[in-house]
């Protein structure tokens, strides 16, 4: 099936003929080349939404096609800053899914009490705002000073973000929203003093967090967690790499650890499914049981 | 994977706020064996809750979910896209994004049907319904130009005209007409049935 599409592009040659076969082979050559250059490995990643940000930047930059796209961003570094923006998905929130941190309190908080030590993994945490929602959480629950929160994630722009702990002032009423459907204990401005159009939380938040880069799709486990968050970030994988992170973290789990994952994700489609069961219902919180 | 067979394999329909009547009576129409599988994509809040699933499936004997990253993509099911997230239709599975919202939506139906025409070409039936909005014009274009089959609700008959105004002046081979003839229609077209891998 061959369509022309983009017939009145300004450039001269042979008219685009779409092809899939063909737009495939030039996405693989093109990640590949990213990969080989620079070093960023979006080989695996879900291929909808890869195609659909590459041809973004293809009409971002004027081009025509895929192929051309490759050569623009191979020699040109700054084409590549771009893409890379373009292929970031850091959209995040405070206690994003009330229901989910209010279920956490209810049914995670008890089993981690009956541990004189807690690690909490946060894996793609993003600009913190996870990191800081689960910091207060067991703050209130008195077991903050025997936890030590692990927050990585692959681009170190937005954890230089997340180390400041300064997030838009225009978000607080929602965040202050679900903060207390999550069960929140107290006011929640407590946690924050208005800075400019920013609103700081305080660094007593982090003083047990430790902040660093590490990369799901090539990197290995560094510890032991009695919890791995691991929201909203698997979307971006193909089943392959996401088959190879579960494994990472039921490596990295202890036994009867807990792995939360995003309210539209399922452990149901992955190879791990057997190892874990479900304890709670409406919410992704699996605990390994194998 | 047939190439060349005759029929369809995805059929995704796009509405609007105000559209749950008119999905609500295309599903009811269609009969149990209908063999495609049906993606649902309707604007709403983004903390609206699963009831959207449990109203349409009052209307039909097909299974409807609603669709988690990477469900496999059945035939004779029905598939709601969830709020707040993007849906994208790969071959034999969804995947989920929440990359910003496009056109202040999100669910985007553009997301939806570009990536059904990208995915299933010519073998991909894209529906726009009534609605308030610009969403699923491009998206319509798209199938069209990989050879699906692309159906619009008569503006004239719809709740809110302008997303199939806009649709139908958009894609001039859209079919056009009204609810009740639209789902005979669609109930009648040829299944592909192809098994394909997930
Ligand atoms: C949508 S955010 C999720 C943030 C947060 N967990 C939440 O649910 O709100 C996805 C994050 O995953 C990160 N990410 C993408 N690929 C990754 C990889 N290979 N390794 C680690 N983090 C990755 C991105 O940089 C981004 O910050």
């Amino acid at each position: 099936m061959a369509v022309s599409v983009n017939a009145e592009a300004p450039l001269p040659g042979p008219p685009y003929v779409y092809n899939p076969e063909l737009e495939r082979i030039e996405i693989e050559l093109l990640l590949e080349g990213v990969y080989r250059h620079y070093g960023f490995d979006f080989r695996s990643y879900a291929y909808a939404s890869i195609r659909r940000r590459l041809w973004k930047r293809v009409e971002g930059e004027g081009l025509r096609s895929l192929s051309e796209l490759q050569a623009r961003i191979l020699h040109d570094p700054d084409a590549m800053e771009r893409l890379l923006l373009d292929l970031s998905v850091n959209v995040t929130s405070m206690f994003r899914d009330p229901s989910f941190y209010r279920e956490f309190r209810e049914l995670v908080v008890p089993m981690l009490r009956t541990y004189p030590f807690v690690r909490i993994w946060h894996a793609g945490c993003s600009t913190g705002e996870e990191v800081f929602s689960m910091a207060i959480l067991l703050e209130e629950e008195g077991l903050y000073d025997r936890a030590r929160l692990y927050a990585t994630d692959i681009n170190d722009v937005v954890l230089l973000r997340a180390r400041q702990g300064i997030f838009p002032l225009d978000r607080m009423q929602e965040y202050t929203d679900n903060y207390i459907r999550a069960g929140g204990r107290r006011s929640f401005s407590e946690y924050y003093t208005a800075k400019y159009d920013g609103a700081l939380f305080s660094p007593s938040l982090v003083r047990n967090v430790v902040f660093s880069q590490h990369n799901l799709a090539t990197d290995r486990s560094f510890a032991e967690f009695h919890v791995i968050f691991c929201r909203n970030v698997l979307i971006y994988f193909d089943k392959t790499l996401q088959n190879r992170v579960h494994r990472l973290f039921y490596d990295s789990l202890v036994m009867f650890g807990v792995l939360a994952l995003g309210g539209k994700e399922s452990l149901k489609f992955s190879q791990y499914e057997p190892c874990y069961e479900k304890i709670s219902q409406a919410e992704k919180l699996y605990r390994k049981v194998l | 994977m047939r190439a060349n067979g005759v029929g369809y394999d995805v059929m995704v329909v796009g509405t609007s706020w105000g559209g749950l009547d008119a999905v609500r009576t295309l599903l009811s129409g269609l009969p149990g064996t209908f063999g495609m599988a049906v993606t649902v994509v309707q604007h709403r809040h983004k903390d609206s809750t699963h009831i959207l699933r449990s109203l349409l499936q009052e209307r039909t004997p097909m299974p409807v979910r609603e669709v988690e990253d990477k469900m496999p993509i059945e035939h004779g099911c029905v598939y709601v896209a969830p709020s707040d997230y993007h849906t994208l239709i790969e071959p034999g599975h969804f995947s989920l994004s929440t990359e910003a919202p496009v056109r202040y939506s999100r669910p985007s139906i553009d997301v939806t049907f570009l990536s059904a025409a990208d995915s299933y070409g010519h073998r991909a039936v894209g529906v726009v319904l009534t609605g308030a909005s610009v969403d699923g014009t491009e998206g319509l274009k798209r199938i069209s130009e990989r050879g699906g089959m692309v159906v619009v609700q008569d503006p004239a008959t719809a709740e809110s005209s302008l997303m199939p105004a806009a649709a139908a002046k958009a894609v001039p081979r859209a079919r056009v007409m009204p609810l009740e003839e639209m789902v005979r229609f669609l109930a009648m077209l040829p299944v592909a049935g192809a098994e394909r891998d997930a």
